[in-house]
């Protein structure tokens, strides 16, 4: 890491270099956001004679597009219903699945063997494999789908697999077992035990599955494209889908229909950054 | 957890979410299987059993192998450009220079966004913002809505795609070579190694197990691509770019030849399960301990 003292001017050079270099391809990384922001300001006419003017050089900057998209996308209530899916889908397959790879670690009986064997090997099957039947079962025979709790539950159940997963390793490794044998004889029962003493000890792996399911579930469609068809309880995504299937030639309202659906993303991501970029590497190294 | 009222443990901490996964997971797997022999249409009540039939339709369904054989090229190319680009940008990253955690920030951006918006952006950016740029400089290659031609349509989803998943992959490498003994390094360099030989002798196996995570989530992400398939192309033009998640989905739910479709998703499930199998295991086997 201390190149830059070692180095001398041939390294300063040669840093610089790299230095210019990743700004350049940044930039060409960050460019089509940079496009939608531009263009969510401007009138229709102006994107279409020239998208890639900058914002000073035209007249008709406005919020407009954003007042209707917001409007037609009706985008509290979608808003609301992504809300409401995606906290409670996390925080149910948190509580389980961390329930459940507690109860397969302390208790290594054939039920917990075969469980935990059948949860690994699952989690390779894709969703594609699983979507036909699903669609089959939860819609012709028990007639469920349009309901938000069905999409809840199906959340829950597609992430259990891998957040029993981490929470197994983690409880394995780093929960004592002797914590819990001194909170027996203190006369806690299981579940105390379990909500007073273990949990919050969980609080590291807790933080980097909330972070992986709520983002999964938050951005997922096709899941929620096949349960929801209700206008109703349309999430993000979907609400995004049917607009742009309305709207697709009026780019200025798209684009600011886009932005909107980025933004409350964007903004936990600038306050939680650190614990976000954290809870996506340890999540995909275990 | 002590011996006794096992019967009640169970219940109240395992029962819970082995169910929602057996409902959701376990016992679709495994009534899909069933529906791939079966004559099912989606809708009316009557399911017949048909045995092997559906799976001599998917040999027939020449779209179907067509998709995959596209999806195969599709893999290929993402997999390979993305793990050098995002290997490459890590490695830079992590000489040391300022703002490093901005630039890794930058770059993971776009996995926060869903598939579908990523796709419909592009698609801006393909049909206007390029456009526009062809019309102003007169460059041959922006003439025309890249979107409107087969190949062109194909290098596009391509580039989303390796745009879209580099950033993850940066992290891990990041990751990586932060990871890297320095003694380790050091020792190379004093040992003479220098550039080249020092990446391919001493960097690159210190890395292997990084390089297996990546290519096992860039290998079975590119093979699932559906919402910036949908999005940004949505097979067209004339179904040139449908990949092979996008034609099952069609399958079952356009065609509503659920039994078909199925038999399709199952041949998908298996060639990807063989493929990442295999190189999991074969990326593993070269990994090293420093």
């Amino acid at each position: 890491m201390n190149n830059s003292t070692i180095g001398g001017t041939k390294r300063k050079a040669a840093n610089a270099l790299a230095m210019t270099g990743m700004i350049i391809i940044f930039i060409a990384y960050m460019f089509p956001f940079i496009m939608v922001v531009i263009n969510s300001l401007k009138e229709k006419r102006d994107i279409i004679t020239d998208p890639f003017s900058w914002l000073f050089t035209i007249k008709g900057l406005s919020f407009d597009n954003f007042v209707k998209a917001f409007t037609q996308m009706d985008f509290l209530n979608a808003f609301k219903n992504s809300l409401i899916v995606t906290v409670s889908a996390t925080v149910l397959v948190t509580l389980l699945s961390s329930m459940l790879a507690y109860y397969i670690v302390r208790r290594n009986n054939l039920i917990s063997k075969i469980a935990f064997a059948l949860m690994v090997a699952s989690m390779i099957i894709p969703f594609q494999a699983i979507m036909i039947p699903l669609v089959s079962i939860y819609g012709g025979t028990l007639n469920v789908l349009n309901h938000r709790i069905t999409l809840i539950f199906m959340h829950t159940g597609f992430s259990m697999a891998m957040s029993v997963f981490m929470f197994h390793g983690f409880i394995k490794g780093n929960i004592p077992i002797a914590l819990e044998e001194a909170a027996y004889i203190d006369g806690c029962t299981h579940r105390q035990t379990f909500f007073k003493i273990v949990f919050p000890l969980l609080k590291p792996i807790i933080s980097t599955m909330v972070i992986l399911n709520s983002l999964a579930f938050w951005n997922d469609y096709l899941l929620p494209s096949l349960v929801l068809t209700d206008k109703e309880l349309l999430t993000l995504p979907l609400s995004t889908y049917s607009f742009y299937g309305t709207y697709s030639a009026d780019y200025g309202t798209i684009m600011a229909g886009l932005l909107l659906c980025v933004i409350p993303i964007l903004i936990l991501y600038v306050i939680l950054q650190k614990q976000i970029i954290g809870g996506v590497v340890s999540g995909a190294v275990k | 957890m002590k011996r006794k009222s096992g019967g009640k443990d169970f219940c109240g901490f395992a029962l819970p979410g082995l169910f929602c996964f057996a409902a959701v997971v376990i016992v679709p797997f495994i009534y899909g299987v069933y529906l791939t022999l079966t004559d099912w249409n989606g809708v009316s009540n009557v399911k017949n059993f048909i045995g092997g039939a559906n799976f001599l339709s998917v040999l027939q369904d020449a779209q179907f192998w067509n998709s995959l054989l596209l999806t195969f090229k599709y893999v290929v190319i993402v997999v390979v450009v993305v793990n050098i680009l995002a290997f490459a940008i890590a490695y830079l990253l992590t000489r040391g220079f300022k703002g490093q955690n901005f630039f890794r920030a930058g770059f993971f951006t776009p996995n926060l966004i869903g598939g579908l918006v990523l796709g419909y952006i592009w698609q801006f950016v393909f049909s206007r913002v390029f456009v526009g740029i062809g019309e102003a400089t007169g460059w041959e290659l922006f003439g025309a809505s890249w979107l409107s031609d087969p190949t062109l349509a194909f290098v596009a989803l391509v580039f989303v795609s390796v745009w879209q998943l580099s950033g993850y992959m940066i992290l891990i490498y990041v990751a990586g070579f932060m990871g890297l003994n320095k003694d380790v390094m050091e020792a190379a360099s004093i040992d003479g190694a220098t550039g080249w030989t020092k990446l391919r002798h001493i960097i690159l196996p210190l890395m292997m197990s990084s390089i297996t995570i990546c290519l096992f989530l860039t290998l079975s992400r590119a093979f699932m691509v559906y919402d910036v398939n949908l999005s940004l192309t949505g097979g067209a033009p004339y179904g040139t770019t449908e990949m092979a998640a996008m034609h099952v989905y069609e399958k079952a739910f356009t065609s509503r030849q659920f039994g078909v479709g199925q038999a399709e998703a199952l041949i998908l499930f298996v060639i990807v399960a063989i493929i990442s199998g295999i190189q999991v295991y074969m990326t593993k086997k070269r990994e090293v301990d420093a």
